[in-house]
């Protein structure tokens, strides 16, 4: 297992180099393909080639290659890296802004609202998966079944529109009218944006909002799982020795389905991402999506590349830890 | 469900399972996966909906003609946002008071254009780097699954936005490029799995030992006997890129408002939710039904297809 995870982190080098890369010439491309994305910025007013220049210089965007087409622009690319590993620098934003400081300011928000969204589809997601896997064609697994298609068929976006109307709002100024609920439930759980006084508390929905997402996913692996692993040999073995069901399920299917369910809720990370950009935009929670968010309606290019060349590096860290993880979790697994 | 129907099943694919009463016991005929395949799918109620629902909305994006009469961009902005009327305009107006209902059979058109032509295109460029991956492993698999892995860690939303932002023309084409970059790393994953199991089959060993090429191997035994789950996934994916439009539209990166497919649609009306919910109700339920179905349809098909969970 040593030299597994040794190979791993080796591994781990070019890749985040050659994610790095990617992002940075499919960019490139896109700006040599179609203008600079800094003319944007200027909206309907016409600027001197200078304050061009010197925006796109200051932006990391005035480099000369990124006007000859097909260039992959080596040069700049190592500034970039250089910039990235030697200064911690991401760039900045229109108003001289790190990045990294943008990103340092929203992150607990961020923090909060994944850590209850991975709960949310941890727990909600495995029962459901084993309540479904265990009675397998019953009533629970056709249950689970349409629930789990319902969810991944609307789009995350619809799904936080429609609970921000009918159950923030709606429910919500019911809750507020009468008095029969605590304040940190009609005010804080029941605000439709998130608000500084109730910090964990009107996180809640928009969390569960964005686990919601992956919660269909995590059930549907469980059932899979439970269902392969129920009629695996040491599952008949345990149940002929007669061991009672709540331990043949809990302690010997459970532990095997569960690995991986735990793999997906740690790569799920980067789905994570994508959907908190859309809920904490309805929401308004000031995390790292909302500002991802802003920055596009903004035309901010530099720091849509910064903030997300920064989670594209958390996120392979994520999957290294998760790939170790696996590695001590399933000794039946033979790395060579 | 019990062992050693899980046993013999791996045998002789979906028929045990399903061949109740009225199966074709003694016929002495072989059948193909794809037969079986097909034999159950014409029974599954909720393929035959599904596929009937995905061939109402291709049909709305091929001919909108045969659905509408009115045009979506004859508009009087008196009109804006009145309500449904039952026969003339059973959608009602949108914001710049044009017909919704003409609005919404000629949104289907770019919604599905951009998943057609990005599930086409990841198909086969996901499928031939897969197949060549799977086929020949050593060095060119080595090669190829690290360029896989680093595709695989821009996460696919992001990835989506900041390669769109930094484009200054947002079409169906370049949406789709996008989507196509991002997406087609999963295939060529399934694609791989897939053909190395086929791969070391008595079939493609005879095959060679008769002396038949690569390319004759790769296309005439193992692509057939391994494209069924591509076929699953690609199905899935449709709808997951319908969805992924309207994502993309909503966060402002997809299309623009001269441009009307469904995603457009919800965007540009997603402030009156409260006062006129009918503004969204219709192209979400267009897009949360295309989606649905395409998703149904590639489930009925994976348990058609893969005899081990029947």
């Amino acid at each position: 297992m040593g030299t597994y995870v040794l190979r791993r982190l080796l591994q781990f080098i070019p890749t985040t180099l050659g994610a790095l890369f990617l992002l940075h010439y499919l960019t490139s491309l896109g700006i040599q393909l179609t203008g600079n994305p800094v003319r944007a910025i200027f909206g309907d007013r016409t600027p001197t080639q200078a304050q061009m220049d010197a925006l796109a210089n200051s932006l990391g965007l005035g480099d000369a290659c990124l006007q000859r087409v097909g260039d992959p622009c080596p040069a700049l690319f190592l500034d970039r890296l250089q910039a990235i590993f030697l200064h911690f620098d991401f760039g900045i934003n229109v108003n001289r802004r790190p990045v990294i400081e943008i990103v340092g300011d929203a992150l607990p928000f961020t923090l909060k609202l994944v850590v209850i969204a991975i709960i949310f589809e941890a727990v909600v997601g495995i029962t459901a998966g084993v309540l479904a896997g265990l009675r397998n064609g019953g009533f629970v697994d056709y249950l689970v079944k349409i629930t789990t298609v319902l969810m991944i068929s609307v789009p995350v976006f619809v799904l936080g529109f429609a609970v921000r109307t009918f159950v923030n709002v709606h429910l919500g100024n019911w809750f507020r009218a009468g008095d029969m609920m605590p304040d940190w439930f009609s005010q804080g759980v029941m605000s439709p944006v998130y608000k500084p006084d109730y910090p964990w508390a009107s996180l809640v929905i928009p969390g569960l909002v964005l686990g919601s997402l992956s919660l269909a996913t995590t059930a549907r692996l469980t059932r899979t799982s439970i269902l392969e692993n129920v009629r695996a040999d040491y599952v008949r073995t345990a149940r002929a020795k007669g061991l009672p069901r709540k331990r043949v399920i809990g302690v010997h299917t459970l532990r095997n389905s569960l690995i991986p369910v735990v793999t997906y809720l740690g790569v799920d990370f980067g789905g994570l991402m994508g959907g908190a950009v859309v809920t904490e935009g309805i929401f308004g929670v000031p995390g790292i999506g909302r500002e991802i968010f802003r920055a596009v309606l903004q035309q901010q290019p530099s720091v849509i590349l910064g903030i997300v060349t920064l989670l594209v590096m958390v996120f392979l860290i994520m999957n290294l830890l998760v790939d170790i993880l696996y590695a001590v979790l399933d000794p039946r697994i033979r790395y060579d | 469900m019990t062992e050693p129907a899980a046993v013999t099943s791996v045998e002789a694919p979906p028929s045990g399972g399903t061949g109740g009463p009225a199966g074709r016991q003694g016929t002495g005929k072989p059948t193909s996966l794809w037969g079986d395949a097909r034999h159950q799918l014409v029974r599954n109620p909720i393929f035959l909906v599904s596929c009937l629902y995905i061939l109402v909305v291709t049909s709305m994006a091929v001919l909108p003609r045969m659905w509408t009469s009115q045009s979506p961009r004859t508009c009087d902005i008196r009109l804006s946002r009145n309500s449904p009327e039952l026969w003339d305009h059973p959608f009602g107006f949108n914001l710049n008071g044009c017909d919704y209902y003409a609005h919404a059979i000629y949104g289907a058109r770019p919604s599905l254009q951009i998943a057609i032509v990005a599930t086409a295109s990841v198909v086969v460029l996901g499928g031939l780097v897969g197949l060549l991956a799977g086929y020949f492993g050593g060095w060119v698999d080595a090669i190829i699954s690290r360029i896989t892995d680093v595709f695989l860690s821009l996460p696919f939303l992001l990835g989506a936005l900041v390669l769109l932002t930094l484009l200054q023309v947002r079409n169906v084409w370049t949406v789709s490029l996008a989507l196509i970059v991002l997406g087609w790393t999963v295939i060529a994953r399934i694609m791989r799995g897939s053909v190395i199991e086929t791969r070391n089959l008595d079939f493609v060993a005879a095959a060679r030992a008769l002396g038949a090429g690569h390319g004759r191997i790769m296309g005439k035994h193992i692509l057939p006997n391994a494209i069924a789950p591509v076929v699953v996934y690609a199905t899935i994916l449709l709808g997951g890129f319908v969805s992924a439009e309207a994502t993309l539209t909503f966060l402002g990166v997809g299309l623009q408002p001269p441009a009307a497919s469904w995603g457009v649609m919800i965007s540009t009306h997603q402030q009156y939710f409260d006062r006129d919910p009918w503004l969204l109700l219709f192209p979400v339920g267009l897009l949360v039904g295309t989606v649905l179905s395409f998703i149904m349809a590639g489930d009925a098909l994976r348990d058609a297809l893969d005899p081990k969970l029947q």
